[in-house]
């Protein structure tokens, strides 16, 4: 069977309040990256509350959520986070949100490669048949990220987001289990 | 579309725990129900405290995980048993429990009507790709309606029960998705 | 054979032991992080587990250890260094019957080559039978988990129940066996 938590540049890995809630405010200072994965206003918060708030969460964690840290395999460095939610068993859908912090490691390969592992894991672990995503109009580096992971596009929400002025559209894609086990078919 | 909920003979439906509770006290004191549909000691539980396990299973909200029912008679509405359904939501694995309390309703078919609903009921509504169950070896009259509903026998846990003085075995039952399909269609 | 004098939780390498609050979470996290071990020790989505996450489990368990009364849990250890190396369980007891349920999972794959699973489910068997007076032993097993259904055999469990494409798992199904051993033919294998 596949390493289902390791892919060609990254693992999956427990999050750790302590550790997590550090790099989570370091990034939070980095308003361009707040505003490419969160619709909400930019804020911040400090390393305590954000790890007080990580805590609650993991601990209350739904056993429909996957939410897990997202480590280079070469040297084990925190990059980001992606959260698998199923959001309906009857359709065997769930939403997938990721967000990769470190700036430096952007448009090289490794949003893709985490995409892949967490398809994975949601079409031969938790059994699902479809995993959705919503991606902002401004964000052209995820949407061709996506793309490459097979997503297709399903649509979009028509000036949803009010950003620096302008109107944007959220973007909605979409996989489904067969397209993915068609391109993951062994030969 | 069908209604999920009407059979033959009965129908499925969710009761208000007083009055689940007043049948099951009754269920509760025929111990030759009990020791076919359980594999516990008997017990005898106040109304009061089956009225509360009632409504803590029906508050919260419906879980995804579990979906009980009552069974109702379609001819003279009596409420006679009920049937319940556990899902293993990832591998998508049903596994069903019924009962039926009132002893006149053994026997005729009232089991096996309930049962095909409970099990179009999880293909067809939940998405199941099985449903599982399990039995005793002298319970004869369920192993004969499991395998009218579709269910195949998949081996026995030996002397697993222990009762009267006696070891008896469990029978453990299945049907896949594929199966029950080809029955609606046969 | 009313033999009190041999010990019921030590082997030659390994040893049964309570749980260790302050080096277990730590190891029991990697575990976790092995998809590979995961799979074959549980039916749940695999899931990586912090070790706080892990502790908070352990305090769960030995809750429910004391409010149910129908479950037993040990940490196996190596001897040598006092490692910890898997988990047993004997769970789902019920009384009256004289039946349970056993699980047992060796965290690394390289200890899973040394002989410490033959020697910690021998423990756990004699746990079963001859402490908790149980009179059948069952064990679930994935079909593919052939590591496991090679040992169980080798202890004469028989497969007695094959429930037909119950997991899913790498995009297909698998069936779920279910073994069984009762109590003389435990003790047979056990006086040879």
């Amino acid at each position: 069977m596949h390493d289902i938590y390791k892919g060609e540049l990254v693992r999956l890995s427990a999050m750790t309040p302590d550790e997590a809630s550090k790099a989570f405010a370091r990034w939070g200072r980095d308003s361009e990256f707040r505003r490419l994965i969160d619709s909400n206003v930019s804020s911040m918060a400090s390393q305590a509350a954000i790890q007080k708030w990580l805590e609650k969460e993991l601990d209350e964690q739904s056993p429909n959520q996957h939410w897990f840290s997202i480590r280079k395999l070469d040297d084990d460095a925190l990059l980001g986070d992606i959260d698998l939610f199923v959001s309906n068993w009857s359709g065997r859908e769930a939403f997938v949100g990721l967000g990769i912090g470190e700036r430096e490691f952007w448009g090289k390969g490794y949003g893709t490669d985490v995409m892949n592992v967490i398809l994975r894991y949601a079409f031969t672990e938790v059994n699902l048949k479809r995993v959705t995503l919503t991606v902002f109009e401004y964000n052209p580096r995820a949407i061709r990220s996506y793309e490459k992971a097979g997503f297709r596009h399903e649509g979009r929400v028509r000036k949803a987001l009010h950003k620096e002025g302008a109107r944007w559209d959220i973007l909605f894609m979409g996989i489904l289990r067969e397209e993915w086990l068609e391109r993951n078919r062994e030969t | 579309m069908k209604d999920l909920f009407r059979g033959k003979l009965v129908r499925l439906t969710s009761e208000e725990p007083e009055f689940r509770a007043k049948h099951e006290v009754n269920w509760q004191r025929d111990t030759e129900f009990h020791r076919l549909a359980d594999s516990d000691p008997a017990e005898l539980n106040s109304e009061k405290k089956i009225k509360e396990w009632a409504e803590k299973n029906a508050e919260g909200g419906f879980k995804p995980a579990r979906y009980p029912f009552s069974i109702r008679a379609l001819d003279d509405d009596k409420l006679i048993g009920f049937i319940g359904l556990w899902l293993d939501l990832v591998h998508g694995e049903a596994w069903i429990g019924i009962g039926i309390g009132e002893r006149e309703y053994w026997g005729k078919g009232y089991g096996t009507d309930a049962m095909k609903l409970a099990l179009q009921y999880a293909f067809m509504e939940l998405g199941m790709q099985r449903v599982s169950l399990g039995l005793h070896e002298y319970n004869a009259r369920a192993l004969k309606s499991y395998e009218k509903a579709g269910f195949r026998l998949e081996g026995r846990t030996r002397q697993d029960m222990l009762r009267e003085g006696k070891r008896t075995d469990s029978l453990w039952m299945g049907i896949l998705r594929a199966e029950w399909l080809a029955l609606q269609n046969g | 054979m009313f033999d009190i004098a041999t010990q019921l939780f030590e082997s030659p390498d390994i040893r049964f032991g309570p749980i260790d609050y302050e080096k277990d979470p730590e190891i029991e996290s990697k575990w976790t992080h092995n998809a590979e071990f995961m799979r074959l020790f549980d039916l749940e989505p695999a899931r990586p587990m912090s070790a706080a996450i892990v502790k908070k489990q352990y305090e769960k368990l030995e809750k429910k250890i004391d409010e149910d009364k129908n479950l037993f849990h040990f940490m196996i250890r190596a001897k040598a260094d006092d490692r910890l190396i898997g988990k047993a369980m004997i769970q789902r007891i019920e009384w009256a019957n004289g039946n349970c349920q056993m699980r047992l999972g060796i965290g690394s794959a390289d200890d899973r080559r040394k002989s410490y699973g033959a020697q910690a489910l021998k423990m756990l068997l004699r746990f079963a039978f001859a402490e908790l007076n149980m009179f059948r032993v069952t064990a679930n097993v994935a079909e593919y988990n052939e590591g496991a259904i090679a040992l169980l055999q080798k202890f004469g469990f028989t497969e007695e129940v094959r429930r037909r494409q119950s997991l899913e798992r790498e995009g297909r199904r698998w069936d779920l066996l279910v073994f069984g051993l009762l109590k003389d033919e435990w003790l047979k294998q056990a006086q040879a």
